[in-house]
């Protein structure tokens, strides 16, 4: 069944005192997939994944999740849930080795030596395992905070940010490997800040003051956004941009490398706003907006519309 | 649909050794461990072996034999007591002790020789001042050494028959203002319930406040452990702490303080058990409630005054007001304090201890029943 529902929710609500911090949002996750979640600070998302593990009572929502239904269901869904924290929030005080251990023994694993070790092994681990997890890098630390999440053979993963304060290369492993899961049928929920890993998502969702704006590919992300894009090289861009800035009907115009992007939602607006500087000195083409540009135009239209 | 998982003993294995592990690595809870038994030990000792001497005593001298004068040369030359004076009356000699001028009158009565030379066991009252029970012991406690020596001088030759019965004088003490008069022995029993209820309540009552700050918590409550487990696991090896303490505590008592243990060390060891787990409940409830570990280090120190001030510790339990009573009735500490005293000075048997135990067995229950329906199972 390739289009069996891993997580299926709805009208998913959390409040804190008056503060609506997750506001009716409806997600599908299909199995196998790698579902990205995006968002600036303090939009919801952590508290969206604390809901659907149980770890937070929702105010309002319903659906399943691996099955179970999400708001009465929180223990069986535990059980077969990995949830890396946002936060690295295993024992610091204790080795690579036991902290695994502790895990295991937690879900309760019937082989329990075995898949411990296997795990150590598999991540690459075995010359550290002994070496306490609050002398670990970054790096090492988010290693070890997957090997702990994948050794009861979860078929849900609930990644919070895993991979802040990574390097490139670490980041690029990381990713490898979650492909390499989900093509064994895991399934994958990632929160991240970085684009380039928001395009590895098979689907992604943008979320913003607790409101799920849009959510698909990242084509169809792009597409329903309407946003026109233009790309302009020339001398002095600094001074263009901050020009552009300034003209109704520029939406955002950001420097990438030698290359400045100007997008707005109006075409017409926007096409108008920039005649005025289609000089020899500059060089002018319409181009496919990228994900960023979807994502800071999101960020700027869902913030005016809060502020009114 | 929902089936909570059952409680499960390999859970808690996980969790007590994890705890168990942590325990070993934090400096906080060694240097508590020995520190807390160490430090009350050294304040005590060295009130104890402080030992006064040279306290001012007055003597009512009604005998006139030479036995009678025997006694008084053996107190003059004993270093425990200083005369200031000899007194007429029995009044005079009281006037002298409330104003503080004398710890002691001892009255030697009339027929003093007479009746000792009869084979009567006459009787020598000492009145003390036992405000300050530790100044007064040292010399009440060796008043008989004091006056057996000094009359087997006089037991040569011709009254040596008399020589063999020791103890030929009854000296009764008579002390004044307080009456239980607290000694060594009342109190080196007492350290060790003190001390293990600041250590066993200092030490639990940060056990869920550090997992919530470290940021841990997030993590356990992801996986399916019951609060039931956590709580268990997170007290028991707290429990090596605890005999730990009363091992050092007894080693200082017989060593140190040559505090006699009449009764049996089983029993002892039984009622320390109950006291250890009654705290430590306690403690990891406070945890459960406390927002913070400031919070949880001062519900520590409230419950640590009352230990000490309405237990029997520092005051004697008959004495204090009803109200009183009935609050140090509820502490574990109060009944804990009988056993150790009982088992350690009276030796009494199990029978005397079960009627202790059974009220720290209902608080440790209740308490640890409080810490699971307390314990949060969401970061609401
Ligand atoms: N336990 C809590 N109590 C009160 N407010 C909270 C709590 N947890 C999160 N918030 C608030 O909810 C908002 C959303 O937080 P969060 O879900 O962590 O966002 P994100 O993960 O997208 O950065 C934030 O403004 C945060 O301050
Ligand atoms: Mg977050």
């Amino acid at each position: 069944m390739p289009d069996e529902l891993v997580i299926d929710v709805r009208g998913m609500t959390k409040r804190f005192g008056r503060r609506t911090v997750v506001n009716d949002i409806a997600l599908q996750v299909r199995k196998g997939e790698i579902y990205g979640f995006l968002g600036p600070n303090g939009s919801g998302k952590t508290t969206f994944i604390r809901m659907l593990c149980g770890l937070l009572k929702a105010d309002a929502g319903s659906g399943t999740c691996l099955g179970s239904d999400v708001i009465t269901g929180s223990e069986t869904i535990k059980r077969q849930v990995g949830y890396m924290t946002q936060r690295f929030s295993f024992y610091e005080d204790l080795s690579i080795a036991e902290n695994l251990d502790f895990v295991a023994r937690m879900y309760g694993l019937k082989d329990r030596r075995n898949a411990v070790e296997r795990s150590i092994e598999g991540l690459g681990l075995k010359d550290r395992r002994d070496q306490l997890a609050g002398e670990l890098s970054g790096g090492w630390k988010q290693r070890m905070a997957l090997a702990a999440c994948l050794i009861h053979e979860p078929r849900l993963l609930l990644l919070d940010e895993p991979t802040a304060g990574v390097d490139p290369k670490a980041r690029r492993d990381f990713w490898d490997q979650i492909h390499d899961l989900a093509a064994r049928g895991l399934t994958f929920l990632i929160t991240t800040h970085y684009m380039d890993e928001a395009e590895r998502c098979h689907r992604l969702a943008y979320i913003s003051n607790g409101n799920l704006l849009v959510h698909g590919t990242v084509a169809e992300v792009i597409d329903r956004a309407r946003l026109t894009t233009w790309s302009v090289t020339g001398r002095d861009l600094n001074d263009l941009s901050r020009r552009l800035r300034e003209t109704p009907g520029v939406e955002q115009a950001v420097a990438f490398g030698t290359m400045l992007h100007v997008s707005g939602a109006d075409e017409r607006a926007l096409e108008q706003a920039i005649a005025p500087f289609r000089m020899d000195d500059y060089e002018w083409k319409q181009v496919r907006s990228s994900l960023e540009d979807v994502f800071i135009h999101l960020m700027q239209t869902s913030k005016a519309s809060s502020a009114e | 649909m929902s089936a909570r998982p059952t409680f499960s003993p390999a859970r808690l294995r996980g969790m007590i050794v994890k705890e168990f592990i942590q325990m070993r690595r934090d400096r906080l809870t060694l240097a508590m461990t020995f520190g807390i038994p160490i430090m009350q030990l050294l304040l005590f000792g060295y009130v104890v072996n402080s030992d006064p001497r040279h306290l001012p005593a007055a003597v009512l001298m009604a005998d006139n034999g030479p036995q009678g004068r025997t006694l008084l040369e053996g107190l003059k030359n004993s270093t425990y007591f200083d005369f200031v004076r000899e007194v007429k009356t029995e009044a005079e000699g009281r006037s002298l002790l409330t104003r503080g001028q004398v710890q002691f009158v001892i009255n030697i009565p009339p027929n003093f020789t007479h009746d000792l030379l009869r084979g009567d066991r006459p009787a020598v009252l000492v009145e003390a001042d036992a405000t300050d029970p530790l100044a007064t012991s040292g010399g009440i406690a060796s008043l008989p050494a004091i006056f057996d020596t000094a009359l087997q001088e006089d037991f040569k030759g011709p009254l040596a028959y008399l020589a063999p019965a020791r103890r030929s004088i009854d000296v009764r003490v008579h002390a004044l203002y307080n009456p239980e008069a607290l000694s060594q022995y009342n109190i080196v029993p007492g350290l060790m319930g003190v001390v293990l209820t600041m250590t066993m309540v200092m030490i639990t009552a940060l056990a869920i406040t550090r997992e919530i700050e470290r940021g841990t918590m997030e993590n356990l409550l992801a996986m399916p452990v019951r609060p039931s487990e956590v709580l268990l696991g997170k007290i028991t090896p707290y429990v090596i702490v605890g005999y730990i303490q009363v091992g050092i505590i007894l080693l200082a008592a017989h060593y140190l303080f040559k505090v006699p243990i009449h009764g049996n060390l089983a029993l002892l060891l039984i009622g320390a058990f109950v006291f250890i787990a009654a705290t430590l409940a306690m403690g990891i409830t406070f945890s459960t409630m406390a927002k913070n570990q400031l919070q949880a280090m001062q519900m520590a120190m409230f419950v640590f005054l009352p230990s000490i001030l309405l237990s029997g510790y520092l005051f004697p339990f008959r004495g204090m007001p009803q109200w009183a009573q009935v609050l140090g009735e509820i502490l574990p500490i109060t009944h804990f304090l009988r056993i150790a005293r009982g088992v350690m000075l009276k030796g009494i048997g199990f029978q005397d201890i079960g009627r202790e135990l059974w009220p720290i067995v209902l608080f440790a229950i209740v308490m640890l029943t409080i810490g699971i329906k307390r314990y949060r199972r969401t970061l609401d």
